[in-house]
């Protein structure tokens, strides 16, 4: 294929937002991605620079479109579990507890789910929150030049991995948590290995904020860059670290209080503009890691209960209350949604009268709103800068495009 | 939290004392959420002033919605979730508008909401990407999943894909097949491959 056959199919596909007439003197168009490691998976950016100095920022995303919505047209609730798992696929088990509370609530049998099976779905999330806090931390730090602390919390992410392995059968894409139950209780022993592990990760939380986050290269790289003031981030729809990272104490396990986050004691932590700004690049990795911190203390309140109030008993069956069909009743419509380590996590759902086939399914995904977001604050940043402010939105490319 | 949660109702009762009671087309209380069906035209400053009073002040607009109803019902809605951070309180809003059954008929227009939140910028863009709905005045109205020159819009009740995307055959495997699309079969086109007349055939 001639190059300039391949530039036109490359135009017509996807076309530059900004076009070389209406550029000032000076300015020049720079394409970044959508195969670059700095953009976390696949998205291009279209970046209007004078010299160094970024003046706009158009992403283009899409590039990992999977039609998850047209699937969910097509599939029952029960058969779309995996569908949600590959959409955030660095917390696939928080995903599935939005996907599956919400259809709990459709079918109206939120009550009814054993409070051991509540525990353990808390569990395991947690879990995943930090492993998937981890990788956004980790590879934050492989942005802006430190490449020894993501080999360390790689390292500690395995252990999550395996521990979460051990309980379902797979390492990232779990359909662990089903529609009204789990699709096995714990195995025997978890509790103490799980043990083992939070004893151990606590020392190591500590290794990397003096390792990564108080380091002086990792300060002057993110300290007041990317300042995001709170009234933008709300106006912008951001949410999660990127939102409690200007400021807000808004955290939708607290506010809308599922499960049994009512009855677990965790704090709910804030950027406060430690080294910089309040809002800074700084402040919402220093969030992030602080939310680990904080999903240590669940878990371990997770574990004491597991252990003591809703012990296991050898004729507990997770998949009791999971319903064998899952009719819903009339046309409802219902916007659910949790808190996911990326941020508000919805699902839309309109069902037709007695079906397991949702009439429309919409995913909203917290990454294609705090992503929005970057050429606001991107605007007069260095290029340098602007791998730096896309790292800390910390986004996923499968969620974003769905 | 700074005050009591408004209900659903003091909600309605507000537009209809601000706006007039032809605002509302449509209500359903009774409903696992309930909502409201609003006047396509004057949607944009009822959210507008839902947005600034103080009393009500829905700062955060959680998810906008496309929904095609499909050719037999003819119609179209968009869908509005609401949610005011300080009084943590929810809305659910909804417009209908008329569907464009052939390619012919004009497309359905509902008003931006994207000078009020700037997150409706994109979701928006999503919504027309997906199920066609254009949105008057909006800044910069781009499909934003799917590729500039993608034909059709793929949530629509009556979507097929097209047949050849730049040369390449859109109905890309056998599984399509069996899974109940309803295509020509499979042909491979264009050149043979360095690979494929070696290959040797089952006896």
């Amino acid at each position: 294929m001639s190059s300039t056959l391949y530039k036109n199919y490359l135009l017509q596909s996807e076309p530059n937002k900004f076009s070389l007439d209406n550029l000032k003197d000076g300015e020049m168009i720079v394409n970044m991605g959508p195969q670059h490691p700095s953009t976390h998976g696949v998205l291009r950016l279209e970046v209007v620079t004078d010299g160094e100095i970024v003046t706009d920022v158009a992403p283009h995303i899409g590039y990992l479109h999977r039609c998850f919505e047209k699937h969910a047209e097509h599939m029952a609730y029960n058969q779309t579990i995996p569908y949600v798992d590959r959409m955030d696929y660095l917390a696939a088990m928080n995903s599935e507890h939005v996907w599956c509370m919400g259809v709990e609530k459709l079918l109206g049998t939120t009550n009814q789910i054993p409070k051991r099976v509540e525990y353990i779905r808390v569990l395991v999330t947690e879990l995943n929150r930090i492993a998937s806090h981890f990788v956004a931390i980790g590879t934050y730090g492989i942005d802006i030049g430190a490449f020894t602390p993501f080999l360390w919390m790689l390292r500690d992410r395995e252990h999550i991995q395996r521990l979460l392995e051990w309980v379902s059968g797979a390492r990232m894409l779990y359909n662990y948590i089903w529609v009204g139950g789990l699709y096995y209780d714990l195995p025997i022993g978890f509790e103490k290995r799980c043990q083992e592990f939070i004893d151990y990760l606590q020392p190591k939380l500590d290794e990397i904020d003096t390792v990564l986050l108080e380091n002086k290269i990792f300060i002057d790289r993110t300290a007041n860059v990317g300042i995001l003031p709170m009234d933008v981030a709300i106006n912008y729809g951001c949410s999660g670290p990127m939102l409690r990272g200007s400021g807000l104490k808004y955290d939708l396990r607290r506010v809308d209080g599922y499960s049994v986050y009512p009855e677990l004691e965790f704090d709910i932590p804030t950027g406060t503009g430690l080294v910089g700004s309040v809002g800074d690049c700084w402040d919402r990795n220093y969030v992030r890691a602080l939310e680990c911190r904080e999903s240590v203390k669940i878990i371990q309140q997770c574990l004491d209960r597991l252990q003591g109030d809703y012990k296991r008993t050898p004729d507990f069956d997770p998949q009791a209350a999971c319903p064998k069909k899952l009719r819903t009743t009339g046309t409802q419509e219902l916007y659910f949604r949790a808190e996911t380590p990326r941020g508000e996590l919805g699902y839309f759902f309109r069902t037709t009268d007695r079906s397991d086939v949702p009439f429309r399914c919409k995913g909203r995904s917290p990454c294609f709103s705090n992503l929005s977001v970057l050429h606001e604050i991107a605007k007069g940043c260095m290029v340098a800068d602007l791998i730096a402010i896309v790292g800390s939105v910390d986004i996923v490319l499968g969620e974003l495009d769905r | 939290m700074i005050q009591e949660a408004v209900t659903f109702e003091e909600l309605k009762d507000f537009i209809v004392a601000t706006f007039g009671a032809e605002v509302v087309v449509a209500e359903k209380a009774d409903d696992l959420q309930p909502y409201l069906v609003l006047q396509t035209e004057r949607l944009a400053e009822v959210c507008l002033a839902l947005h600034d009073h103080e009393q009500t002040y829905f700062d955060f607009l959680s998810c906008i919605t496309g929904i095609d109803n499909g050719p037999e019902a003819g119609s179209m809605e968009v869908i509005y979730n609401l949610y005011s951070i300080p009084y943590d309180h929810h809305l659910m809003l909804k417009v209908q508008v008329p569907r464009n059954n052939t390619p012919d008929q004009a497309i359905p227009q509902v008003p931006t909401l994207s000078h009020i939140w700037r997150t409706a910028d994109w979701h928006e863009r999503e919504v027309f990407d997906m199920v066609g709905i254009y949105f008057k005045d909006h800044p910069d109205m781009r499909r934003i999943l799917c590729a500039a020159d993608w034909e059709g819009h793929p949530l629509r009740r009556d979507y097929e894909l097209q047949e050849y995307y730049h040369g390449i055959k859109v109905p890309f495997d056998q599984h399509n097949e069996l899974n109940g699309f309803k295509g020509e079969p499979q042909q491979l086109v264009g050149q043979p491959t360095p690979f494929s007349d070696k290959r040797e055939k089952p006896e």
